[in-house]
């Protein structure tokens, strides 16, 4: 019943092309920018900022930019965690070649370095797929890590072998602190989420416009995308030059607006992983579903800690760790093998639902 | 016959010089002689049918055309020039369109996307007026949406504009691929065996489309078809192909009382 679209006609294809063609949608995603932009900073608490809103932005992210390469291009890879790291060493160089350049602008810029190395790993999907292409993105990864461990100029070479993020103020936060430990969580929640907010608008014009049908049409047939006219080099290199750099922005914010410090083991396969279950059960070629796979992933392990204990449960951490383990991976096969479009589909079915509700049909 | 000239067909239809000359042209796989030494032309505005038994070659040769296959031997000579060897996607790009055989769409996209990638050769705005979704990509969308939308109107598939290409019956997946391909507009049009798998009503819907699109916009067609009578119907000439080889070729009535093509459709040993 909410979701009437009955007297909503489009009589321009103006009109048919915006971004939310039903109305309540754009309604929907009004209320969540309001709830994350006017709300959700003003009633959090420190914890829920550093356990919750700020990951979750920033693992959505991560997810957004693998999800343009498997999602919507259709090459798999394993390295998200590598190219993440590929953006925070990028911004850490930066800013300590050029202190006077902006946070938020070396965290932008960031990720031109990681989609330059992205599209010379992506260079093999010219001539393999899938499962071996897959492999190739699995030696990009521990190269990558071998290389933030063992090329000490990226660290500045610290005894510790870790980056350390200083104090760095903003013009984009008025002069405050965005980044190091004087950074407040406010500041830093509203960078990541203006970045994130930027970056989702240009994904989204870009996937469902020309580029998005090639990329989609190669991720669907890639010999009969040659034959209608789609240069599929350029087609697949361009997926993983916006993937790459959307990816090395995550990891930029990951380390300077989140952690502030960084081990190269930070970047191993395990969060190569956790990005890549994001994309799974947020839906592959969905855009919503990085946020809500984020929510998920992120909160999961905090839901287990924190609850259990306020019912007056007891829990160690450790079966919090493997009841997570054991949730997400549950969750894994059932959408990999019920639903492989993931939470993002899930909705749009109820959405479906809503919008005929109450006949079934 | 001067490639300048062109004839007038039975139905008062003028064909005009020749757009397409296969020169010699033989394509082997492995041992495997798919084409043996074929050469024909395809002319403006004609409608022109190759046919043969089952392994015959057919589909190859569109290959080749297509640029999906290189032939080992010969020529391809387009608009009076010897084509140099291209990429699949820089032939499209050169005006030919085709559909498939075996459907090739885009299954995970809807029927009004796999037909709006028809337009992509003529796609011109940059990345980031995409991005922003203004000015140039913007306007372009709007612009194709509406010749996608004519060729939708065209093939009478407004009702599925929306739907999911996964779930479409093989007769309407084989209307969207020809929407997809006349999107492109094509100067050439490529068909490999548009009416397989068909019921009647089906085909007679395919065959009236196939006519209308080289009657309303000119364009020249090259089509694989098995059904005899649909090629008598529509083709103003034949080229008939058997074990790679060319053994006949011109107009319909022509071509079907040469023995040499009984033979081929009656299985004759050879
Ligand atoms: N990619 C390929 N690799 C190896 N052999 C091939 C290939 N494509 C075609 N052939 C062989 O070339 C010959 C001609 O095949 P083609 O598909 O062109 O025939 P066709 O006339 O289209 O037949 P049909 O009516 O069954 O579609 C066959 O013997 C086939 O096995
Ligand atoms: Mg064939």
């Amino acid at each position: 019943m909410f979701y009437r679209t009955a007297g909503q006609f489009k009589t321009t294809y103006r009109d048919d092309q915006a971004l939310f063609p039903i109305r309540q949608d754009g309604v929907l995603v009004g209320i969540f920018l309001i709830l994350a932009w006017a709300v959700l900073p003003f009633v959090a608490s420190e914890f829920a900022f550093q356990t919750l809103l700020i990951p979750i932005l920033i693992y959505s992210l991560a997810a957004l930019g693998l999800n343009v390469l498997t999602g919507y291009a259709g090459q798999l890879s394993l390295g998200t965690a590598a190219f993440m790291g590929v953006g925070a060493y990028a911004c850490y160089k930066m800013l300590t070649i050029m202190p006077w350049l902006d946070p938020v602008i070396a965290i932008l810029l960031s990720g031109f370095f990681s989609a330059g190395i992205g599209v010379a790993f992506g260079i093999p999907s010219l001539r393999i797929k899938g499962f071996y292409l897959a492999i190739a993105t699995l030696a990009a990864q521990f190269f990558l890590v071998w290389l933030f461990e063992k090329w000490a100029w990226l660290y500045n070479y610290n005894a510790s072998g870790a980056i350390q993020v200083p104090n760095l103020t903003s013009v984009a936060a008025g002069g405050n602190y965005v980044a190091g430990p004087l950074a407040s969580s406010l500041t830093q929640y509203y960078i990541v989420l203006g970045i994130v907010t930027l970056l989702t608008i240009l994904t989204i014009n870009l996937t469902r416009g020309t580029l998005g049908r090639t990329w989609k049409a190669t991720r669907d047939m890639d010999f009969a995308a040659e034959l209608i006219g789609i240069n599929l080099m350029r087609s697949k290199l361009s997926a993983f030059a916006v993937s790459s750099y959307i990816v090395g922005v995550a990891g930029a914010l990951f380390v300077f607006c989140w952690r502030g410090a960084a081990e190269p083991n930070l970047f191993d396969i395990p969060l190569s992983f956790s990005i890549l279950f994001i994309a799974i059960i947020g839906g592959l070629g969905s855009i919503l579903g990085n946020y809500l796979g984020a929510i998920l992933i992120v909160g999961l392990p905090v839901v287990l800690n924190t609850v259990p204990p306020a019912l007056g449960i007891p829990i160690s951490s450790a079966l919090v760790e493997h009841l997570n383990l054991m949730i997400v991976g549950g969750l894994i096969i059932f959408f990999l093998i019920v639903e492989p479009h993931g939470l993002a589909r899930l909705w749009g079915l109820a959405r479906q639902k809503l919008i005929v509700w109450p006949f079934p049909y | 016959m001067k490639d300048t000239e062109g004839y007038i067909t039975e139905d008062g239809r003028k064909i005009g010089g020749v757009v397409m000359e296969m020169k010699n042209i033989t394509l082997k796989f492995g041992g495997v002689n798919a084409i043996t030494d074929i050469s024909f032309d395809i002319r403006e505005g004609e409608i022109r049918a190759i046919i043969g038994p089952n392994g015959a070659g057919k589909s190859s040769m569109l290959n080749v055309i297509s640029g999906f296959y290189i032939p080992q031997e010969g020529e391809i000579w387009f608009h009076g020039k010897p084509r140099p060897q291209m990429r699949p996607y820089e032939v499209a790009r050169q005006g030919i369109a085709r559909t498939f055989q075996n459907i090739a769409l885009f299954e995970g996209m809807s029927v009004l996307d796999n037909v709006m990638t028809g337009r992509l050769t003529h796609m011109k705005s940059g990345f980031f007026s995409q991005a922003i979704w203004k000015g140039r990509a913007e306007r372009e969308e709007i612009a194709n949406r509406e010749i996608v939308e004519r060729v939708i109107d065209f093939l009478e598939i407004q009702n599925i504009r929306k739907t999911p290409v996964a779930g479409l019956s093989y007769g309407l997946k084989k209307r969207v691929e020809l929407a997809r391909a006349l999107a492109a507009e094509p100067k050439l049009l490529l068909l490999d065996e548009p009416m397989a798998g068909m019921n009647v009503e089906e085909k007679e819907d395919m065959c009236r489309f196939i006519l209308d699109v080289n009657d309303e916009f000119g364009t020249t067609i090259a089509l694989i078809e098995h059904d005899m009578g649909v090629v008598m119907d529509l083709s103003d000439r034949v080229v008939v192909m058997d074990y790679g080889k060319k053994i006949g070729d011109g107009p319909p009535d022509e071509v079907r009382s040469n023995q040499e093509v009984i033979d081929a459709y009656l299985g004759v040993q050879h």
